[in-house]
C-alpha cells in the first residue's frame, strides 16, 4: 500500500495518457487554430500566475508574526515603484494577449469561408438541430442524414445551421469552433477536417429532456470513399420531403442514425421561413421575400406552417 | 379556484423528494416546538422578526443564506453522484425530469439565495458600524428587503414539495423555457421567486447606496472610507444599475408566458438572442456584485492580520471603481458563439481581458500588504491566503475564456462550470467565510472556534481542487455541461474524482457547522470572550463600539480625521470621548415588512398557480400595509441619556477587566 502512494502524483498523467483530450488533439486547421490560441494564453498567463502564487506563500511564510527577525514596516502602505509595476505588468499582458485577439478573432471568425491550397471546392452541409437529434441536409448533393454526418478529408466544409425547436449550438470539437443553432436564423460556421477519424459531435446547448443523448458520430473520410458513401445513401428509398419531415421532426430521445436518398431542394430555406412568416432572403439578390415567390420551382409553400 | 393547482401536483412518487419533505418536516417541527416550549415566540416577534436593527437582520440574512447553502449543495452532491453512476448505460438515480430541475435549482438557489443574502448579510453588518453611522437609512425598507428574499426563497424551496422547478437552467433560456416547450409552472416558481427576491435586493441597494453617501461620520470623505466600504459602495451602485435590467427581461418572459406575447418565442417576431443580450446586461455586473464585496472582506483581512495598512488605499479603490465601470461591457462574452461578426467579439473580448488588470491590480495590493508585515494566520487569513492562489487560477480560466477563439471551443464545456465555480467558490465564498469569521465576534460578542474553522478551511480548499480541476480536464475533453448521462470512458474516472472532491467539501460544511455549535458552547471561555469590542487589534471604526454593540451603535458619533482614524487613535493612546451624551433619535421596530412579505407570498404562490383571487388577495394585502405604514407617524423614538449612560458604563467595565485579565 505504502509503495502505491509514491505513485500518487503520476496518477493525473497515467488517465490522461489513454484518453482522447478532444480540444488538444485537433484533427482540422480551425481547431489547431483554437488548440494554439488557448496554449499560448495558458502560457503567457502562467509567466504571471505561477510567481504571484509562489509569491503569496513565500510573503506569508516570510512575514509570519512568529518570525521577528524579518524586516517590520508597520505603516509602510506606498510605493510608486511597485504600483507602476502591479499596474504595468497586467497591462502588458493584457496588450499581448489582446493582440492575439484581435487577430484570431478575425482571421478565424467562424462566418469566413476556408480555401484549400488546391483549391477544392467545398462541401455544402445545412444542419438543422430538432428535438433531439440533427439532421444533416447536402444540398448539392441531394440527400440527408440524421445523427451522422459523413464529409471528405481536407475539403472546406460550408455549415449553414438552423434549428426546428429550441436554441443550442453545434458543435464538433476536434474540428473546432462551435456557433448556435437557432429558430428563424441561420448561422454559418466553416470548418475543415484533415485527417479521416470518427469524431464526437454533439449539442452544446442545453435543449430540454433528450439533450444528453443528442450526439452524432462526424465520418471523416478520403473524398473518394465519401463519393462511395454518398451513392450508397442515393440507393436508399426514404425521402425527405414536405410529407414526411413532420414524421421525422417528431421529438425523439436517443434517435437511430438514418439515411435519405432525396431531400425536398427547399426544405432548409422552408424551415427558416416558417419562423418569419414565410420570408426568406433570396440568395441571389439578397432581397427579403416570400418563400412562395422565391422558390417558383416549388410548387407548394413549405406546408409547415405552425 | 385553485387554478393549475391540484393534488396530483404534490409528487408523492418521488421517492427522494417524499423523504426530503418528512426531514424537513420533523426538522421544522422540532424548531416550532422547541420555540414555543421555551416560550420564545414573543421574544423572536419584538426583537427579531420585526426588527428594524441592521444587525440584526444581518444575522438572519446569514442564516438564511447558510440554510440555502444547504440546500444548494445538497442538489450539487446529488448532481456529482448521478454523473459518477450515470456511465456507459446506467441511466443513474435522477431521470432527466428531476436532474434537469435539480441543476436550474442548484445555480438559482446558489446565486440569489445563498451568495446574494450572504453579501447583503455582510453590508448590513458592517457598513453603518464601519462609516459611524447609527443604522441604514431607510431601516424599514430595510426589514422589507429581508422579507422580499426570504419570500423568494420559501417560493423556490416549496416547488420541491408542490409542483416542480425549471428544468432549462440557472438563466431560463427561451425559447425553452416559454409555455410551448416548458408548459409547467417549473419557469413560474422561477420568475416569481427571483423577481420577489429582486425587489428586496434592488432596496438594498438603494438603502445602502444612500447611507454611504449621506450618513457618514464627520470628517469621513471619499478616501477616508475604509475599503469594504468602498467595494459596498461600488456593489450598490452596480445593484442599482441591472437588477432593473433583470426585472424587465424576467417581466418580458412572463407577458410571453401568461399573455401569449411575442418577446422570446420562436415566431411571431420573438427573438432569443434579445433575452440573452438582456440577461447577461444584467448577469455579469451580477458576479461583480457578489465578488466585490468579497474583494473589500480580503483586504480589511489581510491589513488587520498582516499588521499593517493596506498596501496602495487610493490604487484599490480606483481599481475597484474600474472594475464595476467595466462590468457592464463585458455582456456578450457569455455568447461569442451566437455568429457575431468578427468586430464585434473582438471588442467584448478586450473589455474582459481589461478587467483581469485591476483584478490583477488588487491581487499585488494584497501580496505587498504582506510583505513586511506580521502575518497572523487566522481561520480568516487562510481563507484569503487561499482564496489568493485559487482566485488567480480561477481568474486566469476566465482570461483563457474571454478570448472569443478559445471560447468558440470552451463555452458551455465543463470547463465554463470548472472556472467560474473556481471564481465563485475560490473568491466569493472564501470571502464570505472569512467575513464571517472576522466580524463574528462583533455581532454576538465572542469569536468562532479557530481549530475547526481551519480544518473546514482546508476541505473545503482540498474538496474544491479534486472536484473541479476534473472538470477542467473533462471540459478539454469535450464534455459539455448539464449532461444527464454518458457513454465516454475516457469521462467516467474523472467523474469519480469530482465525487470524492464534492464529499470533501461537504465535510467542510461538517466542519463549518461543528465550528459554530463549539463556538457557541464554549462562548464564555476567557479566550473567546470579546469584552473590548476589539478582539483583532482591528483598524476600523466597527472595533471601536462593544460587541456586540448598542442598538444605536455609536453613544457618540465620532470625529474622523483620517484613513484608519480608529487604529490611529489607538496609537495615540486616546481612546475615550469626552463629548456630552444627547439623547439619541432611532426607528421603531415594525412588522409590515413581516406582513408585505406575507402578502407577496400569497401573491406570488397564487400567480404561479393561475389561483387569481388569490394573487388579488396578495396584491391588494401589500398596497393596503403599505398605506397603514405610510399614514403611520408613531414610527420613531429617542434613547434616553441615563440608557446610554448605562450602557456605556458596562462597557468600561467590560474593557476594564478584559485590560485586568491581561
Amino acid at each position: 500500500m505504502k509503495k502505491l502512494w509514491r505513485y500518487l502524483p503520476a496518477l493525473p498523467a497515467l488517465m490522461l495518457s489513454g484518453c482522447t483530450v478532444d480540444l488538444l488533439q485537433p484533427r482540422g486547421p480551425i481547431a489547431e487554430m483554437n488548440r494554439d490560441v488557448m496554449v499560448a494564453e495558458f502560457a503567457i498567463m502562467m509567466a504571471i500566475v505561477v510567481p504571484t502564487c509562489i509569491a503569496t506563500l513565500y510573503f506569508a511564510w516570510k512575514y509570519r508574526a512568529s518570525n521577528t527577525q524579518a524586516e517590520y514596516l508597520p505603516t509602510w502602505d506606498h510605493s510608486t515603484k511597485i504600483e507602476w509595476f502591479v499596474w504595468g505588468i497586467p497591462t502588458l499582458i493584457i496588450v499581448a494577449l489582446g493582440a492575439i485577439s484581435w487577430y484570431s478573432t478575425h482571421a478565424y471568425d467562424p462566418y469566413r469561408p476556408l480555401q484549400t491550397a488546391d483549391n477544392v471546392k467545398p462541401l455544402n452541409v445545412q444542419v438543422v438541430s430538432l428535438d433531439w437529434k440533427w439532421l444533416f441536409i447536402y444540398p448539392d448533393l441531394g440527400i440527408a442524414t440524421i445523427n451522422q454526418l459523413d464529409v471528405p478529408t481536407n475539403t472546406p466544409l460550408n455549415f449553414q445551421i438552423t434549428s426546428d425547436t429550441v436554441m443550442t449550438s453545434f458543435f464538433i470539437p476536434r474540428l473546432g469552433s462551435m456557433i448556435y443553432s437557432m429558430p428563424g436564423q441561420q448561422t454559418q460556421l466553416h470548418l475543415l477536417a484533415a485527417e479521416s477519424g470518427d469524431y464526437l459531435g454533439e449539442a452544446s446547448q442545453f435543449s430540454g429532456r433528450g439533450f444528453s443523448d443528442m450526439k452524432f458520430r462526424t465520418l471523416a473520410m478520403a473524398p473518394e470513399e465519401f463519393s462511395a458513401w454518398v451513392e450508397k445513401v442515393k440507393s436508399g428509398s426514404e425521402n425527405l420531403d414536405d410529407t414526411t419531415y413532420p414524421k421525422y421532426a417528431a421529438p425523439q430521445e436517443a434517435a437511430p442514425v438514418q439515411y435519405f436518398a432525396h431531400v425536398q431542394p427547399d426544405l432548409f430555406d422552408g424551415i427558416v421561413a416558417k419562423y418569419n412568416n414565410g420570408m426568406m432572403v433570396e440568395k441571389t439578390t439578397g432581397k427579403v421575400m416570400h418563400m412562395q415567390s422565391a422558390s417558383s420551382a416549388a410548387p407548394s409553400d413549405t406546408g409547415m406552417k405552425e | 379556484m385553485l387554478g393549475k393547482l391540484s393534488l396530483s401536483a404534490i409528487p408523492f412518487d418521488v421517492p427522494i423528494l417524499v423523504g426530503t419533505f418528512l426531514a424537513v418536516a420533523v426538522i421544522g417541527l422540532a424548531v416550532l416546538g422547541a420555540v414555543t416550549y421555551f416560550g420564545k415566540w414573543g421574544y423572536l416577534w419584538r426583537e427579531w422578526l420585526t426588527t428594524v436593527d441592521h444587525k440584526r437582520l444581518a444575522v438572519m440574512y446569514i442564516i438564511l443564506a447558510i440554510v440555502m447553502l444547504f440546500r444548494g449543495f445538497a442538489d450539487a452532491i446529488m448532481m456529482r453522484t448521478q454523473l459518477a453512476l450515470a456511465y456507459a448505460g446506467n441511466p443513474g438515480y435522477l431521470p432527466p425530469h428531476h436532474y434537469d430541475q435539480i441543476f436550474s435549482a442548484h445555480g438559482t438557489i446558489m446565486i440569489f439565495f445563498m451568495a446574494m443574502a450572504f453579501m447583503t448579510g455582510l453590508l448590513n453588518l458592517v457598513v453603518p458600524l464601519q462609516i459611524g453611522a447609527r443604522d441604514v437609512a431607510f431601516p424599514f425598507l430595510n426589514s422589507l428587503s429581508f422579507y422580499m428574499t426570504l419570500v423568494g426563497a420559501l417560493l423556490i424551496n416549496i416547488s420541491l414539495f408542490i409542483g416542480e422547478f425549471a428544468q432549462c437552467g440557472w438563466l431560463v433560456y427561451p425559447p425553452l423555457s416559454e409555455m410551448q416547450f416548458s408548459p409547467g409552472v417549473g419557469v413560474d416558481y422561477y420568475i416569481w421567486a427571483v423577481q420577489i427576491s429582486g425587489v428586496g435586493t434592488l432596496l438594498t441597494g438603494v438603502n445602502f447606496f444612500t447611507t454611504i453617501v449621506k450618513m457618514r461620520a464627520p470628517g469621513m470623505g471619499w478616501m477616508q472610507m475604509p475599503v469594504f466600504t468602498w467595494t459596498a459602495f461600488c456593489t450598490t451602485v452596480l445593484i442599482m444599475a441591472s437588477f432593473p435590467v433583470l426585472t424587465v427581461t424576467l417581466a418580458l418572459l412572463s407577458l410571453d408566458r401568461y399573455l401569449g406575447m411575442h418577446f422570446f418565442t420562436n415566431d411571431a417576431g420573438g427573438n432569443v438572442m434579445l433575452y440573452l443580450s438582456m440577461i447577461w446586461t444584467w448577469g455579469h455586473p451580477e458576479v461583480y456584485i457578489l465578488v466585490i464585496p468579497a474583494f473589500g472582506v480580503f483586504s480589511e483581512v489581510t491589513s488587520t492580520f498582516s499588521r499593517k495598512p493596506l498596501f496602495g488605499y487610493n490604487t484599490m479603490v480606483y481599481a475597484t471603481c474600474s472594475i464595476m465601470v467595466l462590468s457592464f461591457v463585458v455582456w456578450v462574452h457569455h455568447f461569442f458563439t451566437m455568429g457575431a461578426g468578427a468586430n464585434v467579439n473582438t471588442f467584448f473580448g478586450i473589455m474582459t481581458m481589461v478587467i483581469a488588470v485591476p483584478t490583477g491590480v488588487k491581487i499585488f495590493n494584497w501580496l505587498f500588504t504582506m510583505y513586511k508585515g506580521r502575518v497572523e494566520f487566522t481561520a480568516p487569513m487562510y481563507w484569503t491566503i487561499g482564496f489568493m492562489i485559487t482566485f488567480s487560477i480561477g481568474g486566469m480560466t476566465g482570461v483563457m475564456l474571454a478570448m472569443p477563439a478559445a471560447d468558440w471551443i470552451l463555452h458551455n464545456s465543463l470547463f465554463l462550470i470548472a472556472h467560474f465555480h473556481n471564481v465563485i467558490i475560490g473568491g466569493v465564498y472564501f470571502g464570505y467565510i472569512a467575513g464571517m469569521g472576522f466580524w463574528f465576534p462583533k455581532a454576538f460578542g465572542f469569536k468562532l472556534n479557530e481549530a475547526w474553522g481551519k480544518r473546514a478551511f482546508w476541505c473545503w480548499f482540498i474538496g474544491f481542487y479534486l472536484a473541479f480541476v476534473p472538470l477542467y480536464i473533462l471540459g478539454l475533453e469535450g464534455m459539455t455541461r448539464r449532461m444527464n448521462h454518458y457513454n465516454n470512458p475516457d469521462w467516467y474516472p474523472w467523474m469519480l474524482v469530482a465525487e470524492a472532491g464534492a464529499i470533501v467539501i461537504a465535510l467542510g460544511i461538517v466542519c463549518q457547522l461543528t465550528q459554530l455549535y463549539v463556538s457557541i458552547r464554549d462562548r464564555n471561555l476567557p479566550e473567546n470572550l470579546d469584552l473590548t469590542g476589539d478582539p483583532w487589534g482591528g483598524r476600523t471604526l466597527e472595533w471601536s463600539i462593544s460587541s456586540p454593540p448598542p442598538a444605536y451603535n455609536f453613544a457618540v458619533i465620532p470625529d474622523i480625521h483620517g484613513l484608519d482614524t480608529f487604529h490611529t487613535e489607538k496609537q495615540l493612546g486616546r481612546r475615550a470621548h469626552n463629548k456630552p451624551l444627547a439623547p439619541i433619535h432611532m426607528p421603531k421596530n415594525t412588522a409590515a415588512g413581516a406582513i408585505i412579505g406575507a402578502f407577496s407570498f400569497i401573491l406570488g404562490f397564487g400567480a404561479i398557480w393561475y389561483i387569481w383571487w388569490m394573487a388579488g388577495l396578495g396584491l391588494i394585502g401589500i398596497a393596503v400595509t403599505m398605506i397603514m405604514r405610510s399614514a403611520n407617524r408613531d414610527v420613531d423614538y429617542y434613547v434616553p441619556v441615563s440608557e446610554i449612560e448605562h450602557n456605556e458604563e458596562i462597557y468600561s467595565r467590560r474593557i476594564a477587566a478584559a485590560q485586568a485579565a491581561e
